[in-house]
Order: C-alpha cells, then sequence, then structure tokens
C-alpha cells in the first residue's frame, strides 16, 4: 500500500464512513463500539441525510422526506440508546385513515380489525389475512435482519445461511408454506381482491404495497414489497408508526449522539471527491477541498450507482460488473409536499385524534393503478395517491402556536417528465395534489401560507441519492435479497478490497430501517475490519 | 365411434384438445381403452382448421407451432399420420413512419437490419440471443417433468427438487443471479438492459404479451417472452412454423395416431357433469343424459371448468374451490380471421424481402403496447391494437386457392368483459374494424380485398372452444401460477382432490400454446398410478 | 461480374463484398467464397498448397477487410484501452501496433487482436469479432468515443520473404526501415496508405490500410510489382496453414469468444490458452484481472499447447487420451495439420493439468477416411513448444529482398 503525501495526511482511521445518513450512523456506531477508529465525513452542513427536519418557510419545520418511523426494529433503538440520546416520540401506534369520497372514512388502528359495521366480509376475513401475513412477515424479518447468503459458492456460511431460509420456510407448515409460494411473487390488487370488498380498505392497504416503488398494484411483486414493510414493521415493535418529537431529523440527531458517544468523528460539510485506491485496494477519501483521509476501510452509505461510478470510478472496476451497475433502476418515483398552514386542517369525516394520525388517499385499487398509469408514459399523475400527516398535531413546536405543518408522500411522481420539471409543470403537479387534498379537508387552499414541493429531480439535488430514490434503488423481485444492490457487491463487500456498502442500495433496502448499516458493520467486522 | 353406455372404459378424456389427445395417445399406446368425449361437432379444440368460407381454411384459434415437444410428435409418430410442420423465415414490425424491422433467418441479413436502427443494437442482439438461449436451455428439459411439490418430504418430490436444485447449482453463480432476475424483470427492463432503439426492443417486447393480461412493463413478462422463444424445430431454438394444412392438422394427425392404437374419440358430446362415487371419479355424464363408466377421468378442461361447472362441490375440498376460484384465467386476446382476394400490399416491407411471410406487428414502441394494455384494464379493447399477423397461405398451398390468402389476426388486447356491458355484435364488428383500420394505415388496398373476415373476442372463443374468458394458456402465466402453484398448490402434480380424476389441459405445468407437454405429463402420471408403464 | 450502383439490398445478399472483390471474382478459379465476418471472402483460388507455400518462398496477397475495426479517441482513450486489454497500454508508442488480448469479469477470452497508436490518444483496435456492445458498455465512466469504421478502411497483407521487396518496388521507399510492430504512413502515387509491419503468418509480411475507392488500383499496382516475384493472391485456407504453424491461435476454432458460450466451462481465460505472457499483472486495474490472480494463484487445470503428433495424419478434432487404451480423456485437438514446411504433424491442443507440460505424451485418437471406409488410429502425440516455426526473416530489418 502506497501512502498519500505526508502534508496532505489529516489522521489515519479504521474506517471511513462517507454519509451520516441513518444507514452510515448505524454503521458507524457499530463499528466504533467494536473498538474501531472510525470517521464519518457528510456533505451537507448537518447529519442526517434524508433522514432530516428542517424549515420550509420561516417558521415552519418539517421531516424533508418519510415523515414517520415504523420500520427502525426496537432492537437496534434501544442497542444504541437513542433515548439516552434524546430521541422522544411525540406519538406512537398512530391510526391510519383511509379517505373516500364524500367523507367516507376508513380507520384502521394498527394491526386492529375494519369495523364491521363497514363491511362484513372484510371484518370477518381480515383476522386471518392479517395473522397470515404476520408469519410471513415474521419470516421475512429473519432474512432482512441478516446479509443475504451468495449462491454457489463453497463457503459453508452462505450453505448454512441458505439452508436456514428453507428450514424457516418449511417451519411454516404446509399449508402457510404453500401460499407464501404462491403470493410472493403476485401482485398486490389480485391477492386484495380475492379477500377483501371495501374499495377504500383495498386501497389503503395496497398503498403501503406500492409506496416507494415504480409499481402500481396490479404489478407481479408488489405483495413482496408489501410483506416486507409488514417484516420491517413486526421488528418495529407492537406500535411501530411513530413520530419522533422534532421530526425524523431528532432520530438521527439521537444517532449522531450515539455515535459520538462510541467514539465516532464526525465531520459534516465535507464531500467526497474521490475514493482514493493503491495497490487493489480502497486506501482512503479525497474531500472536495483536496484533504486526503487514510484508512484501512471505507464504507460507503451513498447509493451503490454513486460510489462505484463516480466515487471509485469505472477503471478500478470490470465492465460486466459496471454494466450491472449501470442498470440499476434507481429512479424516483416519490414526491413530497411540505403545506405551512395557518389553521388546523379539517379533513372530512377525520376526527381530531385521528388528524394525528396517517391519512391516506387511495380510495381504490383502480385509483391507484390510475395514479401510476401516467408515470410509464413519463407525465406526473393527475389524481395522486397520497400520505399526509399533520405533525403539529402531536409536535406543535414545528410551526408557529396555532399554526400547522401538512407532509404529504405523493405518489407518483416520475423523476423526469416530459418537457421536464420546470416552474410551470411544478405548479401543475402542486396544483393537482392541492386539488386531490381540498377534495378531502374543502378550504385547505385558502389557509395555505407556505408550500414546497420536493420532486425526486429536488430530492437528487439535495440529498446527492442519484435519481432521488428513496430507497436508492427499486425494491422489485429482481433487485431484491441476493441480487441487491448488483451481483457481485452482495453482502455488504464490493468487487475493490477494503470498500464496502451500507446503504440503502443494499440489502434489505431502503425505509427508515437501519438494518443495512447495521449488516454491514456485522459483516465487515466478521471478516476482519 | 360406437359407444354403449354399459361398457366401461379404462380411462374417458374430456375434451379433445391436443392436449387431451396427447395424453390419450399415450394411454391408448400403454394398452388402455381410451374414449375422448368432445363437445364440438369437430375435434381439436382450440387447435383446429375450419372451412368457414369458400375453400379457405383457417386456423381460427390458435395459428402457428412452434413449441409443440419434438419428443411427442416423434413418441406418437405425428408425422405417420399426416403432421407437417413447416418453418417460416424473419416477420417484421412495421412503424408509423413507415420505416419497418425485420427479422431476418441469415444472421449477417439481421444485424445489418438492425443496424439500420442501432449499430450498437445490431452488436447486442447476439448477446441478448445468447442469454435468452441459456434460459431456454435451463428451462426446456423442465416441461416435460412433473414439477415436485416444495412442501413435500415424499422420496420423489425430495429428489426432484434436488435435480432442480442441482441443474440450477450447476449454472454457476453469475448464471443463477441472472435466472433469478429473468425471472421476475418486466419484458421491458429486460430488453432495456440490451437494447437502446425502441423499435427494437419493442419487435421483441411482442412476445411477452401475447396471451397474457400484462403489459411489457409488468414485472414477470421477461419470462413470457421465453415461453415463446421456447419452440424448436429441428434443433433451432426459437424456430416457428406452420402446420401443413393449418393447426388442425395437429388434432388430425393426433387422432388418426390415437385410433391407430385403439383409442376412439366421440364428438358432439359435451360432458354434463364428472360421475363421482364415494370420493372416486368413476365416469362422465353427457348433457344428453348418456352416462360413461371410466375407471380413469382425465379433464383436458380448464381447472375451473373443470371444477366450479362441471362438478357437484360437495366432492371438493372447500379450500380446495377457494384456490381454483381465485386461479386467474383471463381474457385478454382476440382474433380475426380473414379470407383476402390477393396478397395485400404493405408499402413498408421492401419487394423482395422474406417478411411478408412472417409475423407482422404493427407498433413502433413498447409505450404503445403499454398503453394497449392500460385500454384493456379499463375494460376496452386497445385502440391502437398490438396484432401478430400471419398469411400462412404464401407458404402452405393447402390454405387457400392458388393466388388468394388467409390471414391470421391475433390481437392484444381484447378484455372478456367489457366496461360498459355485454359484449354485442355492434360491439364486436367495431371492435373488429378497429383492427382492420390499424391494418390498414400500413397497406392501401388491404380493406377492399377482404373477402370475409371471423371476428372473435374472448367471449366468443369462449362459447365455442370452452375455454374460460377464451384465454389461450387455460391460466395466466404468472409467478403464482406456474410450476408447483400451477393450477393450484399441492395439485401440481394432475391429480386433483378426486381420485380417479387427472388434469390434461394447459391450467396444468407447463402451461400453454400448442405443446402437448401437460398432455404427456398428465398421461404419465395416470400409467404411473395405475401401476403401468408408460 | 459487373459492379453495380445501386447496392443490392441486405435482405437479398446479406454478405457484403470487400473493396477487393472485383479482383477476387477474376482470379478465383475455384469460385470458392465463403462468408467472414459479414463479408464474402475467398476460401482458395487455385490450391491451398500453392498458395501457402507462396506465403513461405515468395509473397501473396490476401484480403483482411473483413477485419473488424474500430477508432477509439478522446481524453481517455489511453486509460480506456488500459483498463480494457490484459497488456499495458502506457507502454505502446505511438506508431506501434500490439497484439492484444481482452477479459471479461471472470477472466474468460472475449477476444483478441491488434492495437494501432495512431496518436497519444488516438488508436484502432482489430478485432474478430463484432463487440461495440463490450466496448461502449467498457466506456461508462471514460471520456473516449469509440466508432466502427470496418466499411472506411479496405486492407490487404502483404507476407512472405520477398514481401518488403515488392512493397519498395511498389513504391513505398523506406518501408524496409520498419521494425516489427511498427507503422508508417506512405503515399503512394497520391493515395495514402498506411502499413504496418504486421501479420498472421509468422513470416516476414507487412499490412496495407487504404481507403476503399484506392483498393483496386492499389491491389493492380501490387500485382504488377510482385509479378516477377511470385506475388500471388491467397485464400484464408493457406494462410490457416501458416498460422498453425505460427502457433497464432483462431477465435471459434481455438477458442470460443466469452460473450459467445451458452454451455458451462466452454470460456477460456488467456492463461489456459497459453497466452500468460500478455497479461501484465503490474499494470493498473483491467478486465478480469481479479480472477486470473486468482487462477494464477490456484494453477491451471487446463492449457492450449503445441502437440508433435506421430505418423503424418493430421489429428484433426481427435480426442486425446492420457492412455494407449483410451481410457482416461484428457483434452481434444483444437487445429491440426501436417506441416509441409516443417515435415512435422502438427496440432494446438486443450489439454488437462499435468498432461500438458513439456515433453507430456498423450495419445490421439484419429479417425481416417480411407475411400469412404473408416480407420481409427490412436497415435502418440508430445507436447512441445510453439510456435513451430518462426524463421529469422520474420524480424530481421531491413529485411532482405528475397
Amino acid at each position: 500500500m502506497t501512502s498519500p503525501t505526508p502534508t496532505s495526511i489529516v489522521a489515519r482511521y479504521d474506517v471511513i464512513v462517507i454519509g451520516a445518513g441513518h444507514n452510515g450512523l448505524v454503521c458507524a456506531t457499530t463499528l466504533a463500539r467494536a473498538g474501531r477508529s472510525v470517521l464519518v465525513v457528510e456533505a451537507a452542513a448537518e447529519v442526517g441525510g434524508m433522514a432530516i427536519t428542517r424549515a420550509f418557510a420561516p417558521g415552519y419545520r418539517v421531516s424533508a422526506c418519510a415523515h414517520l418511523l415504523h420500520q427502525m426494529p426496537l432492537a437496534l433503538v434501544r442497542d444504541l440508546s437513542l433515548a439516552e440520546h434524546g430521541l422522544e416520540f411525540a406519538a406512537t401506534g398512530l391510526p391510519t385513515t383511509s379517505l373516500g369520497a364524500d367523507g367516507a372514512t376508513l380507520q384502521l388502528a394498527t394491526g386492529g380489525t375494519p369495523s364491521a359495521a363497514f363491511s362484513p366480509n372484510d371484518a370477518a376475513a381480515w383476522p386471518a389475512y392479517h395473522a397470515r401475513l404476520g408469519r410471513f412477515a415474521s419470516l421475512l424479518h429473519g432474512m432482512l435482519a441478516a446479509p443475504a447468503p451468495r449462491l454457489g459458492t463453497e463457503g459453508w456460511s452462505d450453505k448454512l445461511a441458505l439452508a436456514k431460509v428453507g428450514l424457516k420456510l418449511r417451519l411454516l407448515g404446509r399449508r402457510d408454506m404453500r401460499e407464501f409460494l404462491r403470493i410472493v411473487g403476485m401482485n398486490a390488487y389480485d391477492l386484495l381482491e380475492d379477500e377483501f370488498k371495501a374499495p377504500l380498505l383495498k386501497g389503503a392497504l395496497a398503498f403501503d404495497a406500492v409506496l416507494g416503488t415504480n409499481f402500481g398494484p396490479r404489478a407481479p411483486g408488489t405483495v413482496l414489497s408489501l410483506l416486507y414493510r409488514l417484516a420491517a414493521e413486526s421488528a418495529a415493535g407492537s406500535s411501530p408508526l411513530a413520530q419522533p418529537r422534532g421530526g425524523l431529523g431528532a432520530l438521527t440527531a439521537a444517532l449522531a449522539r450515539s455515535a459520538k458517544a462510541a467514539g465516532v468523528t464526525i465531520r459534516t460539510n465535507a464531500p467526497v471527491a474521490q475514493i482514493t485506491v493503491a495497490g487493489d485496494r480502497a486506501t482512503g477519501v479525497v474531500l472536495a477541498n483536496g484533504t486526503e483521509i487514510a484508512a484501512d476501510r471505507v464504507v460507503s452509505s451513498v447509493n451503490a450507482k454513486t460510489t462505484f461510478l463516480n466515487l471509485l470510478g469505472t477503471e478500478h472496476l470490470d465492465t460486466g460488473f459496471v454494466r450491472r451497475v449501470d442498470h440499476i433502476r434507481s429512479r424516483g418515483i416519490v414526491a413530497k409536499l411540505h403545506l405551512a398552514l395557518d389553521r388546523a386542517p379539517a379533513f372530512t369525516g377525520v376526527a381530531r385524534d385521528a388528524l394525528g394520525g396517517r391519512l391516506l388517499v387511495s380510495p381504490s385499487l383502480d385509483y391507484l393503478e390510475r395514479a401510476f398509469n401516467p408515470t410509464k408514459y413519463s407525465q406526473f399523475s393527475a389524481a395522486p395517491a397520497l400520505e399526509i400527516t399533520v405533525p403539529t398535531i402531536n409536535d406543535p413546536a414545528l410551526a408557529p402556536a396555532g399554526h400547522h405543518v401538512l407532509s404529504a408522500i405523493v405518489q407518483y411522481a416520475p423523476y423526469a417528465i416530459t418537457g421536464g420539471w420546470t416552474e410551470p409543470s411544478r405548479r401543475a403537479f402542486t396544483d393537482a395534489i392541492l386539488a386531490t387534498l381540498e377534495a378531502q379537508a374543502p378550504g385547505i387552499g385558502a389557509s395555505v401560507v407556505g408550500c414546497e414541493l420536493l420532486t425526486p429531480l429536488d430530492l437528487e439535488q439535495e440529498f446527492h441519492s442519484a435519481g432521488g430514490h428513496w430507497h436508492h434503488g427499486d425494491l422489485a423481485l429482481d433487485q431484491f435479497y441476493m441480487v441487491r444492490p448488483v451481483p457481485g457487491a452482495t453482502q455488504y463487500a464490493t468487487p475493490m478490497a477494503g470498500l464496502y456498502l451500507c446503504g440503502a442500495s443494499c440489502h434489505p433496502g431502503g425505509g427508515v430501517m437501519g438494518l443495512a448499516g447495521r449488516n454491514a458493520a456485522v459483516r465487515m467486522l466478521e471478516k476482519g475490519a | 365411434m360406437a359407444t354403449t353406455n354399459s361398457k366401461r372404459h379404462d380411462v374417458i378424456v374430456i375434451g379433445a384438445g391436443h392436449n387431451g389427445l396427447v395424453a390419450a395417445c399415450y394411454m391408448a399406446r400403454a394398452g388402455l381403452d381410451v374414449l375422448v368425449v368432445e363437445r364440438n361437432d369437430y375435434v381439436g379444440g382450440a387447435t383446429v382448421s375450419r372451412n368457414l368460407f369458400e375453400d379457405y381454411t383457417y386456423s381460427n384459434c390458435s395459428y402457428v407451432c412452434s413449441l409443440l415437444r419434438p419428443e411427442i410428435m416423434r413418441a406418437l409418430e405425428l408425422p405417420r399420420f399426416g403432421l407437417q410442420i413447416i418453418p417460416y423465415d424473419g416477420g417484421c414490425t412495421m412503424m408509423n413512419d413507415g420505416n419497418h424491422l425485420a427479422l431476418y433467418d441469415n444472421h449477417d441479413a439481421l444485424r445489418r437490419e438492425i443496424a439500420r436502427h442501432s449499430k450498437r443494437d445490431a452488436e447486442a442482439y447476439d448477446r441478448y440471443s445468447r442469454d435468452v438461449i441459456r434460459q431456454c436451455k435451463f428451462i426446456r428439459p423442465l416441461l416435460m417433468r412433473e414439477p415436485p411439490d416444495p412442501t413435500s418430504f415424499k422420496p420423489r418430490d425430495l429428489t426432484e427438487l434436488l435435480y432442480l436444485g442441482q441443474r440450477f447449482h450447476n449454472m454457476g453463480e453469475e448464471r443463477m443471479y441472472d435466472t433469478l432476475r429473468f425471472w421476475t424483470m418486466s419484458a421491458a427492463d429486460f430488453l432495456d438492459e440490451y437494447f437502446e432503439s425502441e423499435i427494437v426492443k419493442a419487435h421483441f417486447a411482442g412476445s411477452s404479451i401475447i396471451g397474457t393480461a400484462l403489459g411489457p412493463r409488468s414485472p414477470g413478462s421477461a419470462y413470457v417472452l421465453l415461453h415463446h422463444y421456447m419452440g424448436d424445430i429441428d434443433e433451432t431454438v426459437g424456430a416457428w412454423g406452420f402446420a401443413r394444412g393449418g393447426m388442425g392438422a395437429v388434432s388430425s394427425s393426433l387422432t388418426a395416431s390415437l385410433q391407430a392404437s385403439g383409442g376412439a374419440v366421440r364428438t358432439s358430446a359435451p360432458v354434463e357433469r364428472i360421475l363421482v362415487r364415494n370420493g372416486r371419479s368413476c365416469g362422465v355424464a353427457l348433457t344428453s343424459g348418456e352416462e360413461i363408466a371410466a375407471k380413469v377421468v382425465v379433464s383436458n378442461m380448464d381447472v375451473k371448468r373443470t371444477f366450479l361447472d362441471s362438478m357437484d362441490a360437495e366432492h371438493l375440498p372447500e379450500e380446495f374451490l377457494k384456490a381454483v376460484r381465485r386461479f386467474k384465467i383471463r381474457g385478454s386476446s382476440g382474433k380475426l380471421n380473414i379470407a383476402l382476394e390477393r396478397l395485400p400490399q404493405f408499402p413498408s416491407i421492401p419487394d423482395g424481402a422474406p417478411s411478408i411471410r412472417g409475423d407482422l406487428h404493427i407498433t413502433d414502441t413498447i409505450e404503445m403496447m403499454e398503453r394497449a394494455y392500460d385500454d384493456w384494464k379499463e375494460g376496452r379493447w386497445s385502440q391502437a391494437p398490438y396484432v401478430d399477423m400471419l398469411m400462412p397461405s404464401q407458404i402452405d398451398p393447402t390454405m387457400a386457392a392458388d393466388g388468394k390468402h388467409y390471414m391470421s389476426v391475433f390481437v392484444q388486447y381484447c378484455p372478456y368483459e367489457l366496461a360498459d356491458g355485454p359484449w354485442t355484435d355492434d360491439k364486436r364488428q367495431a371492435f373488429g374494424n378497429t383492427v382492420i383500420d390499424a391494418i390498414a394505415r400500413h397497406s392501401p388496398d388491404f380493406k377492399s380485398l377482404i373477402r370475409h373476415a371471423e371476428v372473435r373476442t374472448p367471449w366468443d372463443i369462449e362459447q365455442e372452444v370452452g375455454l374460460t374468458e377464451g384465454n389461450i394458456f387455460q391460466g395466466e402465466l404468472t409467478m403464482d401460477q406456474l410450476m408447483f402453484n400451477r393450477p393450484v398448490p399441492g395439485y401440481a402434480q394432475y391429480r386433483t382432490p378426486v381420485k380417479g380424476l387427472y388434469l390434461s389441459g394447459s391450467s396444468t405445468h407447463p402451461g400453454g400454446g400448442v405443446m402437448g407437454a401437460p398432455g404427456a405429463n398428465c398421461a404419465r402420471r395416470v400409467l404411473t398410478d395405475l401401476g403401468r408403464s408408460a | 461480374m459487373a459492379a453495380n450502383n445501386t447496392p443490392v439490398p441486405h435482405y437479398l445478399k446479406p454478405l457484403l463484398d470487400t473493396p477487393f472483390h472485383a479482383r477476387a471474382r477474376v482470379l478465383s478459379q475455384n469460385d470458392s467464397f465463403v462468408p467472414w465476418a459479414g463479408y464474402s471472402t475467398v476460401d482458395v483460388f487455385t490450391t491451398a498448397e500453392q498458395e501457402y507455400f507462396a506465403i513461405r518462398n515468395a509473397a501473396t496477397l490476401f484480403d483482411l477487410t473483413p477485419m473488424v475495426k474500430y477508432r477509439i479517441n478522446g481524453s481517455d482513450a489511453e486509460r480506456y484501452l488500459n483498463r480494457l486489454v490484459t497488456r499495458d497500454v502506457r507502454k505502446l508508442k505511438v506508431g506501434r501496433v500490439s497484439y492484444v488480448v481482452w477479459c471479461n469479469d471472470s477472466g474468460h477470452l472475449i477476444d483478441d487482436g491488434t492495437i494501432f497508436r495512431l496518436g497519444p490518444q488516438d488508436f484502432r483496435l482489430c478485432t474478430a469479432e463484432r463487440q461495440l456492445d463490450w466496448l461502449l458498455d467498457s466506456a461508462i465512466g471514460f471520456d473516449v468515443r469509440v466508432e466502427e469504421v470496418t466499411e472506411d478502411i479496405a486492407a490487404l497483407a502483404v507476407q512472405g520473404p520477398t514481401s518488403c521487396y515488392i512493397l519498395k518496388k511498389f513504391g513505398l521507399a523506406g518501408v524496409e526501415r520498419l521494425k516489427p510492430f511498427e507503422l508508417a504512413e506512405f503515399d503512394a502515387a497520391g493515395r495514402p496508405v498506411m502499413v504496418s509491419r504486421t501479420g498472421f503468418t509468422g513470416d516476414l509480411g507487412y499490412e496495407l490500410w487504404m481507403r476503399p475507392e484506392h483498393a483496386l488500383s492499389i491491389w493492380d499496382d501490387l500485382m504488377a510489382a510482385g509479378r516477377t516475384r511470385g506475388l500471388r493472391a491467397i485464400g484464408s485456407q493457406a494462410l490457416n496453414m501458416a498460422r498453425i504453424e505460427a502457433g497464432f491461435l483462431m477465435p471459434n476454432v481455438d477458442f470460443v469468444s466469452a460473450e459467445h458460450t451458452i454451455r458451462m466451462n466452454r470460456d477460456r481465460t488467456p492463461l489456459e490458452l497459453g497466452l500468460g505472457w500478455l497479461v501484465d499483472f503490474d499494470k493498473p486495474h483491467f478486465n478480469g484481472r481479479r480472477a486470473l490472480l486468482t487462477q494464477k494463484a490456484s494453477g491451471l487445470r487446463r492449457l492450449l499447447v503445441g502437440l508433435d503428433v506421430d505418423g503424418n495424419k493430421a489429428a484433426h478434432n481427435a480426442l486425446l487420451y492420457a492412455d494407449e487404451a483410451g481410457n482416461h480423456e484428457v483434452g481434444s485437438v483444437t487445429s491440426a495439420m501436417w506441416s509441409p514446411t516443417c515435415k512435422r504433424n502438427l496440432a494446438l491442443a486443450i489439454l488437462d493439468a499435468p498432461h500438458h507440460a513439456i515433453g507430456s505424451k498423450v495419445w490421439a485418437d484419429i479417425y481416417l477416411n480411407r475411400e469412404l471406409v473408416w480407420e481409427r488410429r490412436m497415435v502418440a502425440a508430445h507436447v512441445v513448444e510453439r510456435p513451430f516455426f518462426a524463421p529469422d526473416r520474420r524480424r530481421q530489418t531491413p529485411p532482405a529482398d528475397r
């Protein structure tokens, strides 16, 4: 290994982590607790990556991307002592309300049964459906919390891991196993049509199946994304839908404090220009300002495409591998709308206590599918599906007294639309979302005093995430588990010795879950880091 | 064809479609007394040649023969009984700007043709066909095997699972991942990994949507693409051909083969009910009231018709019935059969190119095909349908008088049920006109040459042939309905909850197309269960 | 056949004619044309033996226009090629040519070919197979332009002991100063010609690269210049004999490109093909490097070697055995010939370890068709050094006139 020129060495670390998002921080803390000297370098002025809280209008603050915490395993939250490091919840166990036309609503408490009054058929079908999917989710969760095995290797650990998956599948019992193997590649549309009658219920359940994916509910594979979400939630404790006090930024702030307590050094305003290589291995990073920092290992929480194609550079990689990386589908599909309101919004048919929860505008399977259709032709949804929270109901400090913030996750908004995301098209999309909101909360438009739309293009620019994709790459069967992010870079190692991945590009993927970071660190330590 | 209701047969096969006949042939050859009962007054089911107008022969349902397994043709001596498969060269996709992309058999001609659209794609084509052939080679041997039950601990299932695992493992790490991805990707995403030209991608994507209620962007559609590459005529992977005399030649040669080994077919004998006594099937009752007894009943009908329409529910476990009800058999394809005065002109196909003798398509982009699918989802026939046109009379002289031509037009998408109510004659006519207008835009004299046109919606196909929703595969080819999931998890080995009742249609593994594999696999299962060697 | 101004479309005539086609058509006594990389080329003009002896004794013209040519330039061209191929392109000087191979990620050979360095960041890559797809995917992350220029350049190989003399007589003053693997631009009576001292015969020889419109007149002038020194046109059969003697590999004969293999274990690495001397592990990363390092460390399970086979019957397609009884199969022959010059029965073969060591003895299972009666011979063969034939004149600068 050749050393950088002495003048440029500022320090030398065991590990440099690129990116102080939640996965980078979890990975750093885990490594530091195992006694490694760890430096986290972050391009932005603050830690948090996409999980930050920031002002979008004077006096109004909001979680910039995800606005609820529901996927981070409780065990991880405890292990990292996040409560001791300041993480508080403004509310937990939030209910979900599915909003229909003409004030029809359907409330779904977490794990709860839809009321029989709504649809006797659905109320009767629910318990079995919910229990079965719960069993499948816990099967999957075991797979999320460990590296995906590689196929066809001589390594006994891979064979053992595969055998474990097979065994767990068998342990489901014959009926469940058959059902699992049947539905795992299926679409949410058909599964829900087979089970339920009420459009409002089916629409709401399907929304969770397609959130963050480039699919409509008719796409095969959406049952898997639904199970994936349930699997993460099942590990997040009994009341997973939670709202951190101070927004998601409070979570990453606590993660950062936990990291520092473990001895991690965090440098913000430190964008990495290049991962350095000498003697066939990664030797550190060069920052945009020219500073070289050396380390035995570099682990990137940046998405795989950017890490390999930009930070490392293709000259260190083989063409076939680069081809695979280039083919990762990572174009975002989700937009975010933030509204500053001068009063509390009034959603028809939604009581005040439900207003603090999650409101869904996905009134039917066909509504959702129709929202998806235009994205195939590079158009945004004219009638989008929404996940709405009003975080100020539970956490008034996010807005001036008496005022409120509305945070909406909007599907679907393609990364690239015909004609591009210009001012007129942004305006048109904002209007489409506001019209959808107005139908559910008449008069809300008049209460808007500030507004911010974040398209996937905006997210890419603000958070350095290729394609502005929340999950750093589509959650799809062909980009899942042992082929995530690409064959040749699974199990958090890369073809470049000394370079690892720990972001949402890796198994098990996105959501504010932290498992990619945790799995990566564990794997590195096992392999002698 | 004399059959008395006093005689007890070894086996009754319900439905003289190609799979039913294949199953019957194998069983008759093994020495069983086999009777095939068919509701129509002709054999063949959807594998037929019909004379509906003058002396034109229509392959009015299935229209090409590529998937029929050579080992079946050989074992049942179909060539001896008159079956002749004639390959055809190429085909092309016509674009709306007058350009086109042709697929030539000659590798150099093909490369130069693709290079007209993209030099890079011309050279990427070799990688594409290599990868598709690799997948074909992996999957082909599985077609003629019973899928194992992954939940079973029986030695036979475990052995078969091990065999599959070993075959998969032998591919090596990289190709195993490629295979996993291939089975789960959309055709559009798969093609994006090879090609840059829209027309090149659109041309290849065509075979991913034929007969399915998926769009080219639906995950899982890449596999369907393979389903149409699986055919092999004389060692040429992916070759397509006509049955000389129309697709009816397949069923007539099967019938002759069956009769030569002592089996019989009774036409105009619709089955009212499958008879079950003490949990065992014991024969069938015809709509005429006649009952025919048999030790074994093989249903070549699709799984819904078999269990929901032809049996009393009391004989079946509730869970099984639920699974049958939710099995997806969706009508998504229409068909036009057209008698033409002479060969129509297609100005975008150059003079002297062999393309006109192959399959002709009209599209520019995958996006157009996806929009056609969106129409179907909304309960409309596609306003700009994807068509697969062929004029076999150019190659097969038996199909029409000299100079006249028969055109088969397969249309994707056409729903079984329309959003605005049931099919009517007017709507059928309007659907036909949509298709004819789409073709006429590429052929100025086409309309004036039409002497007769038969327009078939999925509803019509169901009424006549008996396929639920007119689905040509007796069930969608999606991941939840393939291999050990087809047709019902736990019943993928041609048996049913009723002892002595078997399924031989393409509702079973490996599914549809004129392949014969389900029929052959079913016969093997029956013979094994009866203690006979095949 | 008269030249037609409107080209016949590809669906009627898939193969292209080379710019020399008109002359080849006249000289081809057997009318024996074969497809080669999308072109129609001559297999044998008169007899393969006569043509072969001209290579070793006088001089020959061979039309190599179908070689696939890529122009590669841009500020990263050198870095790009250095990542593509296994040799160190940084060491290749402007005005020189290098024989190279390149691999996929698993270290398996995609193709072999030659790189011409025309300028600091300006190269020509000559290959046997078309592979724009691979070359463009390899360009991801590099500032480089890759363009296929096969049809823009006509090429002729002038090979044999009198080749230098004939080129001088043709008018290429100073061509005798070209060292092996050097290239230079010449003006042949107003026709620009690039000459490289390269070839596929293992003998003294040159390759001429020219504009297609000058092809016929250059052919005619060369023929006129060479008439008294035995210059004749040769087809691919004679060339194939010469290349076996020289120990050169032929794609799709001695190996299958890793981009084309369908079955498992049909790919070959350069180490397995005996091309380890082309693999430079000391240069920066190149495609397949990690896999090749692993293979190098674990040892070769098979190797392509030269064989000296007993008797005089060429061992075409022979299976090779460790024992005379033919119980223990250890490999197979990929190319074989009776060498008229060496008077040896030669073969190239893939052999399993440990049978590939120099001096090892194996048995070749040879089938002979003797007036329609097939006979089988089990013949001893020994692993020997390659090349089988390497005359000093191939390197001599300036070369002798005859």
